[in-house]
Protein backbone atom coordinates (compact mmCIF):
# COMPACT_ATOMS: atom_id res chain seq x y z
CA UNK A 1 0.00 0.00 0.00
CA UNK A 2 1.11 3.26 -0.79
CA UNK A 3 2.18 5.79 2.05
CA UNK A 4 -0.46 7.63 3.14
CA UNK A 5 -0.09 11.74 2.66
CA UNK A 6 -3.05 13.18 4.24
CA UNK A 7 -5.47 11.39 7.04
CA UNK A 8 -8.20 12.66 8.48
CA UNK A 9 -9.55 10.69 11.97
CA UNK A 10 -12.71 11.59 12.73
CA UNK A 11 -12.66 15.37 12.79
CA UNK A 12 -15.27 17.76 14.19
CA UNK A 13 -15.95 21.20 13.95
CA UNK A 14 -18.34 23.69 15.31
CA UNK A 15 -19.20 27.03 14.68
CA UNK A 16 -21.27 28.20 17.41
CA UNK A 17 -23.76 25.87 17.74
CA UNK A 18 -23.81 24.75 14.35
CA UNK A 19 -21.56 21.87 13.53
CA UNK A 20 -20.31 21.44 9.92
CA UNK A 21 -17.87 18.33 10.04
CA UNK A 22 -19.28 15.20 12.03
CA UNK A 23 -16.57 12.90 12.24
CA UNK A 24 -14.78 13.23 8.87
CA UNK A 25 -12.29 10.24 7.70
CA UNK A 26 -10.55 10.39 4.70
CA UNK A 27 -6.67 9.16 3.52
CA UNK A 28 -5.23 10.71 0.61
CA UNK A 29 -1.77 8.53 -0.53
CA UNK A 30 1.28 10.10 -1.61
CA UNK A 31 1.56 11.46 -5.08
CA UNK A 32 -2.03 10.64 -6.40
CA UNK A 33 -4.36 13.32 -7.51
CA UNK A 34 -7.31 13.06 -4.89
CA UNK A 35 -10.95 14.60 -5.30
CA UNK A 36 -13.26 16.01 -2.72
CA UNK A 37 -16.97 16.57 -3.73
CA UNK A 38 -19.67 17.70 -2.07
CA UNK A 39 -22.44 20.31 -2.64
CA UNK A 40 -21.99 24.06 -2.47
CA UNK A 41 -21.70 24.74 1.73
CA UNK A 42 -21.17 21.00 2.62
CA UNK A 43 -18.13 22.46 4.04
CA UNK A 44 -15.48 21.49 1.66
CA UNK A 45 -13.34 24.81 2.71
CA UNK A 46 -14.04 24.36 6.38
CA UNK A 47 -12.58 20.65 5.63
CA UNK A 48 -9.68 22.27 3.64
CA UNK A 49 -8.76 24.88 6.24
CA UNK A 50 -8.54 22.12 8.85
CA UNK A 51 -5.99 19.99 6.81
CA UNK A 52 -4.03 23.02 6.35
CA UNK A 53 -4.22 24.43 10.02
CA UNK A 54 -6.13 27.66 9.41
CA UNK A 55 -8.72 26.23 11.74
CA UNK A 56 -8.43 23.52 14.60
CA UNK A 57 -10.71 20.72 14.96
CA UNK A 58 -12.89 20.59 18.21
CA UNK A 59 -12.08 16.62 17.86
CA UNK A 60 -10.38 14.34 15.93
CA UNK A 61 -6.72 14.02 14.39
CA UNK A 62 -5.41 15.09 10.97
CA UNK A 63 -1.80 13.78 10.07
CA UNK A 64 -0.15 15.34 7.84
CA UNK A 65 2.85 13.24 6.88
CA UNK A 66 2.88 11.00 9.69
CA UNK A 67 2.42 14.30 12.09
CA UNK A 68 -1.02 15.09 13.99
CA UNK A 69 -0.93 18.74 13.23
CA UNK A 70 -3.68 19.14 15.85
CA UNK A 71 -1.08 18.73 18.59
CA UNK A 72 1.45 21.08 16.97
CA UNK A 73 1.75 24.62 18.75
CA UNK A 74 0.87 27.53 16.51
CA UNK A 75 4.59 28.20 15.19
CA UNK A 76 5.46 24.51 14.39
CA UNK A 77 2.22 24.42 12.56
CA UNK A 78 3.43 27.69 10.86
CA UNK A 79 6.51 24.95 9.30
CA UNK A 80 3.62 22.67 8.29
CA UNK A 81 2.13 24.79 5.95
CA UNK A 82 5.73 25.45 4.22
CA UNK A 83 4.43 21.65 2.76
CA UNK A 84 1.42 23.03 1.46
CA UNK A 85 0.89 25.42 -1.63
CA UNK A 86 -2.66 26.45 -1.86
CA UNK A 87 -5.30 27.87 -5.13
CA UNK A 88 -8.19 29.69 -3.45
CA UNK A 89 -11.50 29.33 -4.80
CA UNK A 90 -10.91 33.11 -5.55
CA UNK A 91 -7.38 32.85 -6.49
CA UNK A 92 -6.96 35.48 -3.69
CA UNK A 93 -3.99 37.73 -5.22
CA UNK A 94 -2.97 39.95 -3.18
CA UNK A 95 -4.80 43.23 -5.27
CA UNK A 96 -2.13 45.53 -4.26
CA UNK A 97 0.80 43.58 -5.22
CA UNK A 98 2.02 42.89 -8.52
CA UNK A 99 2.25 39.44 -10.14
CA UNK A 100 5.60 39.21 -9.50
CA UNK A 101 5.92 39.76 -6.24
CA UNK A 102 2.32 37.81 -5.31
CA UNK A 103 4.17 34.48 -7.28
CA UNK A 104 7.36 35.36 -5.54
CA UNK A 105 5.34 36.08 -2.23
CA UNK A 106 7.00 33.37 -0.71
CA UNK A 107 9.96 33.77 -0.89
CA UNK A 108 10.00 37.64 -0.02
CA UNK A 109 8.43 36.71 2.92
CA UNK A 110 10.50 33.93 4.56
CA UNK A 111 14.18 33.73 2.48
CA UNK A 112 16.64 36.11 1.55
CA UNK A 113 17.06 35.48 -1.89
CA UNK A 114 18.16 38.66 -4.06
CA UNK A 115 15.37 40.56 -5.80
CA UNK A 116 17.09 38.78 -9.15
CA UNK A 117 16.90 35.44 -7.89
CA UNK A 118 13.25 35.53 -6.94
CA UNK A 119 12.39 37.31 -10.14
CA UNK A 120 14.52 34.31 -12.30
CA UNK A 121 11.90 31.58 -10.27
CA UNK A 122 8.94 33.79 -11.06
CA UNK A 123 9.62 33.77 -14.61
CA UNK A 124 10.91 29.81 -14.59
CA UNK A 125 7.07 29.22 -12.74
CA UNK A 126 5.09 31.51 -14.50
CA UNK A 127 6.45 29.87 -17.77
CA UNK A 128 5.47 26.63 -16.57
CA UNK A 129 1.46 27.89 -16.18
CA UNK A 130 2.42 29.06 -19.89
CA UNK A 131 2.28 32.68 -18.83
CA UNK A 132 4.75 35.13 -19.77
CA UNK A 133 5.30 38.54 -19.90
CA UNK A 134 3.11 39.72 -16.99
CA UNK A 135 5.57 40.09 -13.96
CA UNK A 136 5.04 44.11 -13.64
CA UNK A 137 1.23 43.66 -14.12
CA UNK A 138 -1.37 44.15 -10.93
CA UNK A 139 -3.93 40.84 -10.64
CA UNK A 140 -7.29 43.27 -11.50
CA UNK A 141 -5.36 43.86 -15.18
CA UNK A 142 -5.98 40.15 -15.32
CA UNK A 143 -8.74 38.10 -16.83
CA UNK A 144 -10.07 35.38 -14.45
CA UNK A 145 -8.56 32.16 -15.80
CA UNK A 146 -5.19 34.06 -15.96
CA UNK A 147 -5.23 34.79 -12.35
CA UNK A 148 -6.33 31.09 -11.69
CA UNK A 149 -3.05 30.09 -13.00
CA UNK A 150 -0.80 33.17 -11.41
CA UNK A 151 -2.36 31.64 -8.37
CA UNK A 152 -1.40 27.76 -9.18
CA UNK A 153 2.35 29.33 -9.90
CA UNK A 154 2.32 31.11 -6.72
CA UNK A 155 1.52 27.97 -5.18
CA UNK A 156 3.97 25.78 -6.60
CA UNK A 157 7.12 27.94 -6.70
CA UNK A 158 8.36 26.77 -3.48
CA UNK A 159 8.10 23.40 -4.05
CA UNK A 160 5.44 22.08 -2.01
CA UNK A 161 4.54 18.37 -0.95
CA UNK A 162 0.99 18.76 -1.56
CA UNK A 163 -0.48 21.23 -3.44
CA UNK A 164 -4.60 21.89 -3.06
CA UNK A 165 -6.92 23.28 -4.86
CA UNK A 166 -10.16 24.99 -3.91
CA UNK A 167 -12.90 24.98 -6.90
CA UNK A 168 -10.05 25.86 -9.71
CA UNK A 169 -12.66 25.96 -12.52
CA UNK A 170 -15.27 28.29 -10.32
CA UNK A 171 -15.98 31.20 -12.06
CA UNK A 172 -14.10 31.21 -15.29
CA UNK A 173 -15.06 30.49 -18.87
CA UNK A 174 -15.36 26.94 -20.67
CA UNK A 175 -12.18 27.84 -22.33
CA UNK A 176 -10.28 28.35 -19.59
CA UNK A 177 -11.27 25.91 -17.61
CA UNK A 178 -9.65 23.29 -20.07
CA UNK A 179 -6.68 25.31 -20.04
CA UNK A 180 -6.95 24.84 -16.19
CA UNK A 181 -7.67 21.44 -15.96
CA UNK A 182 -4.56 20.28 -18.25
CA UNK A 183 -2.41 22.31 -16.54
CA UNK A 184 -3.26 20.58 -13.42
CA UNK A 185 -2.44 17.06 -15.00
CA UNK A 186 0.69 18.27 -16.44
CA UNK A 187 1.76 20.01 -13.36
CA UNK A 188 0.89 16.47 -11.47
CA UNK A 189 2.80 14.54 -14.00
CA UNK A 190 5.68 16.86 -13.97
CA UNK A 191 6.27 17.55 -10.07
CA UNK A 192 5.00 14.58 -8.94
CA UNK A 193 3.16 16.15 -6.08
CA UNK A 194 -0.34 14.91 -3.89
CA UNK A 195 -2.77 17.19 -5.53
CA UNK A 196 -6.62 17.52 -3.02
CA UNK A 197 -8.82 18.63 -5.25
CA UNK A 198 -12.10 19.85 -4.23
CA UNK A 199 -14.63 20.82 -6.33
CA UNK A 200 -18.67 20.40 -7.08
CA UNK A 201 -17.94 20.49 -10.80
CA UNK A 202 -18.08 16.83 -11.30
CA UNK A 203 -16.82 16.87 -15.02
CA UNK A 204 -13.78 18.19 -14.38
CA UNK A 205 -12.97 15.96 -11.29
CA UNK A 206 -13.66 13.17 -12.74
CA UNK A 207 -11.38 13.83 -15.54
CA UNK A 208 -8.32 14.92 -13.47
CA UNK A 209 -8.78 12.47 -10.25
CA UNK A 210 -7.35 8.87 -9.55
CA UNK A 211 -9.35 8.76 -6.16
CA UNK A 212 -12.71 10.27 -4.60
CA UNK A 213 -14.41 11.19 -1.73
CA UNK A 214 -17.86 12.35 -1.27
CA UNK A 215 -18.64 15.12 1.51
CA UNK A 216 -22.38 14.98 2.63
CA UNK A 217 -23.61 16.57 5.78
CA UNK A 218 -20.27 16.67 7.50
CA UNK A 219 -19.48 13.56 7.16
CA UNK A 220 -17.47 11.55 4.61
CA UNK A 221 -19.92 9.16 2.50
CA UNK A 222 -17.90 7.31 0.33
CA UNK A 223 -14.15 7.00 -0.28
CA UNK A 224 -12.64 4.89 -3.01
CA UNK A 225 -11.26 4.60 -6.75
CA UNK A 226 -13.32 6.35 -9.52
CA UNK A 227 -14.40 3.22 -11.29
CA UNK A 228 -15.98 2.13 -7.76
CA UNK A 229 -18.37 4.91 -8.37
CA UNK A 230 -20.03 3.80 -11.09
CA UNK A 231 -20.89 0.37 -9.34
CA UNK A 232 -22.32 2.47 -6.26
CA UNK A 233 -25.91 2.39 -5.30
CA UNK A 234 -26.29 5.08 -2.35
CA UNK A 235 -29.26 7.02 -3.93
CA UNK A 236 -27.36 10.04 -2.83
CA UNK A 237 -24.49 9.26 -4.63
CA UNK A 238 -26.50 8.73 -7.62
CA UNK A 239 -28.66 12.03 -7.05
CA UNK A 240 -25.51 13.89 -7.11
CA UNK A 241 -24.10 11.96 -9.87
CA UNK A 242 -26.89 12.50 -12.13
CA UNK A 243 -27.80 16.16 -10.95
CA UNK A 244 -31.21 15.86 -10.08
CA UNK A 245 -33.02 17.88 -7.62
CA UNK A 246 -35.65 14.48 -7.10
CA UNK A 247 -34.02 12.43 -4.40
CA UNK A 248 -32.97 11.58 -0.89
CA UNK A 249 -30.99 14.95 -0.46
CA UNK A 250 -33.57 18.38 0.19
CA UNK A 251 -32.68 21.24 -1.59
CA UNK A 252 -31.73 22.74 1.93
CA UNK A 253 -29.67 20.11 2.89
CA UNK A 254 -26.02 19.99 2.99
CA UNK B 1 -28.69 46.93 29.80
CA UNK B 2 -26.95 44.32 31.29
CA UNK B 3 -26.63 42.46 28.12
CA UNK B 4 -25.40 46.19 26.57
CA UNK B 5 -22.79 45.77 29.23
CA UNK B 6 -22.14 42.53 28.62
CA UNK B 7 -21.54 43.02 25.04
CA UNK B 8 -19.51 46.16 25.43
CA UNK B 9 -17.47 44.34 27.68
CA UNK B 10 -16.55 41.68 25.47
CA UNK B 11 -15.57 43.58 22.64
CA UNK B 12 -12.85 45.70 24.92
CA UNK B 13 -11.96 42.08 25.95
CA UNK B 14 -11.06 40.91 22.43
CA UNK B 15 -10.12 43.95 21.21
CA UNK B 16 -7.33 43.79 24.32
CA UNK B 17 -6.40 40.36 22.75
CA UNK B 18 -5.95 42.04 19.40
CA UNK B 19 -3.62 45.09 20.66
CA UNK B 20 -1.87 42.11 22.49
CA UNK B 21 -0.96 40.43 19.09
CA UNK B 22 -0.14 43.71 17.52
CA UNK B 23 2.56 44.42 20.08
CA UNK B 24 4.12 40.85 20.06
CA UNK B 25 4.00 40.86 16.58
CA UNK B 26 5.74 44.26 16.68
CA UNK B 27 8.76 43.08 18.55
CA UNK B 28 9.22 39.76 17.75
CA UNK B 29 9.71 40.39 13.85
CA UNK B 30 12.04 42.27 11.79
CA UNK B 31 10.36 44.88 10.07
CA UNK B 32 10.76 46.02 6.73
CA UNK B 33 10.48 49.75 6.45
CA UNK B 34 9.51 50.03 3.15
CA UNK B 35 5.65 48.64 4.26
CA UNK B 36 5.50 51.62 7.29
CA UNK B 37 6.91 54.20 4.54
CA UNK B 38 3.83 52.89 2.19
CA UNK B 39 1.61 53.75 4.89
CA UNK B 40 3.31 56.64 6.03
CA UNK B 41 2.59 58.27 2.72
CA UNK B 42 -1.17 57.28 2.50
CA UNK B 43 -2.08 57.71 6.23
CA UNK B 44 -0.20 60.78 6.59
CA UNK B 45 1.13 62.75 3.77
CA UNK B 46 -2.34 62.10 2.19
CA UNK B 47 -4.21 63.52 4.73
CA UNK B 48 -2.19 66.75 4.67
CA UNK B 49 -4.55 68.54 2.21
CA UNK B 50 -7.96 68.23 4.25
CA UNK B 51 -5.62 68.73 7.93
CA UNK B 52 -4.28 72.06 6.91
CA UNK B 53 -7.83 73.18 5.85
CA UNK B 54 -9.61 72.31 8.46
CA UNK B 55 -6.86 73.32 11.37
CA UNK B 56 -6.64 76.41 9.61
CA UNK B 57 -9.89 77.22 9.85
CA UNK B 58 -10.11 76.27 12.96
CA UNK B 59 -7.40 78.78 13.68
CA UNK B 60 -9.45 81.69 12.18
CA UNK B 61 -12.68 80.43 14.19
CA UNK B 62 -10.95 80.60 17.40
CA UNK B 63 -9.47 83.82 17.07
CA UNK B 64 -12.97 85.42 16.35
CA UNK B 65 -14.16 83.53 19.19
CA UNK B 66 -12.14 84.63 21.46
CA UNK B 67 -11.58 88.12 20.51
CA UNK B 68 -15.15 88.47 20.70
CA UNK B 69 -14.95 87.71 24.74
CA UNK B 70 -12.10 89.84 25.37
CA UNK B 71 -13.92 92.79 23.93
CA UNK B 72 -15.41 92.94 26.70
CA UNK B 73 -11.84 93.55 28.53
CA UNK B 74 -10.47 95.34 25.65
CA UNK B 75 -7.72 93.02 25.80
CA UNK B 76 -8.20 91.69 22.64
CA UNK B 77 -3.75 91.38 22.37
CA UNK B 78 -4.88 87.75 24.24
CA UNK B 79 -5.81 86.05 21.24
CA UNK B 80 -2.52 84.62 20.46
CA UNK B 81 -1.94 83.16 23.18
CA UNK B 82 -5.46 81.52 23.63
CA UNK B 83 -5.32 80.60 19.81
CA UNK B 84 -1.82 78.56 20.73
CA UNK B 85 -2.85 76.90 23.54
CA UNK B 86 -5.96 75.85 22.48
CA UNK B 87 -4.80 74.55 19.74
CA UNK B 88 -2.19 72.78 20.64
CA UNK B 89 -3.08 71.63 23.90
CA UNK B 90 -6.35 70.09 22.85
CA UNK B 91 -8.01 70.82 19.35
CA UNK B 92 -5.05 69.91 17.24
CA UNK B 93 -4.82 66.67 18.56
CA UNK B 94 -8.81 66.07 18.49
CA UNK B 95 -9.62 67.42 15.25
CA UNK B 96 -6.74 66.05 13.72
CA UNK B 97 -7.60 62.82 14.42
CA UNK B 98 -11.01 62.87 14.26
CA UNK B 99 -10.11 63.24 10.23
CA UNK B 100 -7.50 60.92 10.27
CA UNK B 101 -9.65 58.58 11.97
CA UNK B 102 -12.57 59.40 9.37
CA UNK B 103 -10.23 59.47 6.28
CA UNK B 104 -7.52 57.30 7.04
CA UNK B 105 -9.20 54.67 9.59
CA UNK B 106 -11.92 54.15 7.25
CA UNK B 107 -10.11 53.21 4.25
CA UNK B 108 -7.83 50.87 6.73
CA UNK B 109 -11.37 49.25 7.79
CA UNK B 110 -12.44 48.63 4.40
CA UNK B 111 -8.84 47.66 3.11
CA UNK B 112 -8.67 44.62 5.45
CA UNK B 113 -12.31 43.77 5.23
CA UNK B 114 -12.25 43.75 1.20
CA UNK B 115 -8.92 41.90 1.58
CA UNK B 116 -10.78 38.94 4.19
CA UNK B 117 -13.86 38.69 2.22
CA UNK B 118 -11.43 37.90 -1.09
CA UNK B 119 -9.51 35.00 0.54
CA UNK B 120 -6.76 37.11 0.47
CA UNK B 121 -6.29 37.10 4.58
CA UNK B 122 -6.65 33.04 4.71
CA UNK B 123 -4.05 33.33 1.58
CA UNK B 124 -1.54 35.33 4.01
CA UNK B 125 -2.08 32.71 6.40
CA UNK B 126 -2.02 30.01 4.37
CA UNK B 127 2.00 31.24 3.03
CA UNK B 128 2.76 31.27 7.10
CA UNK B 129 2.33 35.18 7.23
CA UNK B 130 0.50 36.36 10.17
CA UNK B 131 -2.29 38.66 8.73
CA UNK B 132 -1.65 40.78 12.25
CA UNK B 133 2.03 41.28 11.45
CA UNK B 134 1.76 41.84 7.51
CA UNK B 135 -1.26 44.25 7.89
CA UNK B 136 -1.89 45.62 11.21
CA UNK B 137 1.63 46.52 11.99
CA UNK B 138 2.91 48.70 9.57
CA UNK B 139 -0.42 51.04 10.02
CA UNK B 140 0.64 51.06 13.33
CA UNK B 141 4.11 52.46 13.49
CA UNK B 142 2.99 54.82 10.75
CA UNK B 143 -0.26 56.14 12.60
CA UNK B 144 2.43 56.50 16.03
CA UNK B 145 4.99 58.47 13.64
CA UNK B 146 2.95 60.44 11.30
CA UNK B 147 0.14 61.22 13.82
CA UNK B 148 2.73 63.61 15.84
CA UNK B 149 4.19 65.22 12.83
CA UNK B 150 0.55 65.70 11.38
CA UNK B 151 -0.65 67.18 14.81
CA UNK B 152 2.29 70.31 15.10
CA UNK B 153 2.11 70.86 11.40
CA UNK B 154 -1.84 71.41 11.72
CA UNK B 155 -1.19 73.33 15.37
CA UNK B 156 1.47 75.68 12.95
CA UNK B 157 -1.38 76.47 10.31
CA UNK B 158 -4.30 77.17 12.99
CA UNK B 159 -1.80 79.52 14.35
CA UNK B 160 -0.91 81.23 10.95
CA UNK B 161 -4.77 81.41 10.97
CA UNK B 162 -5.34 82.96 14.44
CA UNK B 163 -2.51 85.49 12.94
CA UNK B 164 -4.07 86.73 10.09
CA UNK B 165 -7.24 87.46 12.40
CA UNK B 166 -4.60 89.18 14.94
CA UNK B 167 -3.37 91.38 11.76
CA UNK B 168 -6.34 92.12 9.93
CA UNK B 169 -8.59 93.07 12.33
CA UNK B 170 -6.15 93.83 15.18
CA UNK B 171 -3.58 94.80 13.70
CA UNK B 172 -1.06 93.17 15.64
CA UNK B 173 2.08 92.46 14.03
CA UNK B 174 3.82 89.55 12.47
CA UNK B 175 6.86 89.73 15.15
CA UNK B 176 4.66 90.36 18.22
CA UNK B 177 1.87 87.84 17.41
CA UNK B 178 4.91 85.17 17.82
CA UNK B 179 6.20 86.30 20.55
CA UNK B 180 3.09 86.53 22.21
CA UNK B 181 2.58 82.61 21.23
CA UNK B 182 5.40 81.66 22.00
CA UNK B 183 5.68 83.37 25.65
CA UNK B 184 2.60 81.40 25.95
CA UNK B 185 3.32 78.01 24.83
CA UNK B 186 5.73 76.26 27.52
CA UNK B 187 7.03 72.70 26.79
CA UNK B 188 4.25 71.35 29.06
CA UNK B 189 1.62 72.35 26.35
CA UNK B 190 3.25 70.79 23.54
CA UNK B 191 4.37 67.84 25.09
CA UNK B 192 0.46 67.14 26.26
CA UNK B 193 -0.29 67.28 22.84
CA UNK B 194 2.20 65.07 21.53
CA UNK B 195 0.99 62.41 23.92
CA UNK B 196 -2.57 62.76 22.70
CA UNK B 197 -1.74 62.33 19.52
CA UNK B 198 0.13 59.30 19.97
CA UNK B 199 -2.81 57.89 21.93
CA UNK B 200 -5.62 58.50 19.44
CA UNK B 201 -3.05 57.45 16.64
CA UNK B 202 -2.79 54.24 18.21
CA UNK B 203 -6.62 53.99 18.86
CA UNK B 204 -7.17 54.88 15.05
CA UNK B 205 -4.78 51.97 14.48
CA UNK B 206 -6.40 49.29 17.19
CA UNK B 207 -10.22 50.50 16.29
CA UNK B 208 -9.63 50.05 12.29
CA UNK B 209 -8.16 47.23 11.79
CA UNK B 210 -9.86 44.98 14.43
CA UNK B 211 -12.96 45.84 12.52
CA UNK B 212 -11.35 45.10 9.18
CA UNK B 213 -11.05 41.69 10.32
CA UNK B 214 -14.86 41.41 11.06
CA UNK B 215 -16.51 41.07 7.86
CA UNK B 216 -17.71 38.01 6.06
CA UNK B 217 -19.93 39.55 3.10
CA UNK B 218 -19.51 43.02 1.00
CA UNK B 219 -22.63 44.03 2.99
CA UNK B 220 -20.81 43.88 6.42
CA UNK B 221 -17.36 45.67 4.98
CA UNK B 222 -19.65 48.82 4.55
CA UNK B 223 -21.14 47.99 8.52
CA UNK B 224 -17.65 47.61 9.79
CA UNK B 225 -16.65 50.68 8.28
CA UNK B 226 -19.20 52.96 9.73
CA UNK B 227 -18.17 51.08 13.30
CA UNK B 228 -14.37 51.70 12.10
CA UNK B 229 -14.97 55.32 12.07
CA UNK B 230 -17.92 55.81 15.05
CA UNK B 231 -15.99 53.74 17.69
CA UNK B 232 -13.04 55.78 17.02
CA UNK B 233 -14.75 58.96 17.27
CA UNK B 234 -16.20 57.64 20.96
CA UNK B 235 -12.61 56.16 21.80
CA UNK B 236 -10.57 59.46 21.08
CA UNK B 237 -13.07 61.65 22.89
CA UNK B 238 -13.19 59.17 25.57
CA UNK B 239 -9.52 59.10 26.37
CA UNK B 240 -9.07 62.50 25.35
CA UNK B 241 -11.62 63.59 28.45
CA UNK B 242 -9.48 61.32 30.64
CA UNK B 243 -5.59 62.67 29.73
CA UNK B 244 -7.04 66.08 29.78
CA UNK B 245 -8.08 65.73 33.38
CA UNK B 246 -4.34 64.40 33.88
CA UNK B 247 -2.99 66.77 32.56
CA UNK B 248 -4.77 69.08 34.56
CA UNK B 249 -3.68 67.73 37.70
CA UNK B 250 -0.13 66.36 36.74
CA UNK B 251 1.37 69.81 34.72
Amino acid sequence: MAEVMIKLDNVCKFFGEKQVLRGANLSVEKGETFLLIGRSGAGKTVLLKNIIGLLRPDSGSIFIDNVDITKLSNKELEKVRYQFGLVFQSSALFDFLTIEENVGFFFYQHTNLKKSEIRKKVKETLALVGLEGIEDHYPYELSGGMKKRVAIARAVIYNPKIIIYDEPTTGIDPIAVDKVVSLIEDLHKRLAITSLVVTHDLEVGMKISERIAFLLGGKIIFQGKKDDLKNINDPRIMQFLHGSSAGPIKEMEV
Amino acid sequence: MLKKLQILLQYLGSISFFIGDIFWWMFTKKRDFRAVKREIILIGINSLPLVSLISFFVGIIIAFQTAYQLKQFSSEIYIASLVALSLVRELGPVLGSLIVAARSGAAITAGIGSMKISEQVDALEAFAVNPVDYLVVPKFIALLIAMPVLIIYADCLGIFGGYLVGNSKFGIPFHFYFKLTFDALKMRDILSGMIKSVCFGSIIAFVSSYEGFKPFSSTDVSESVTHSVVRSFIFIIICDCILTALFYFMF
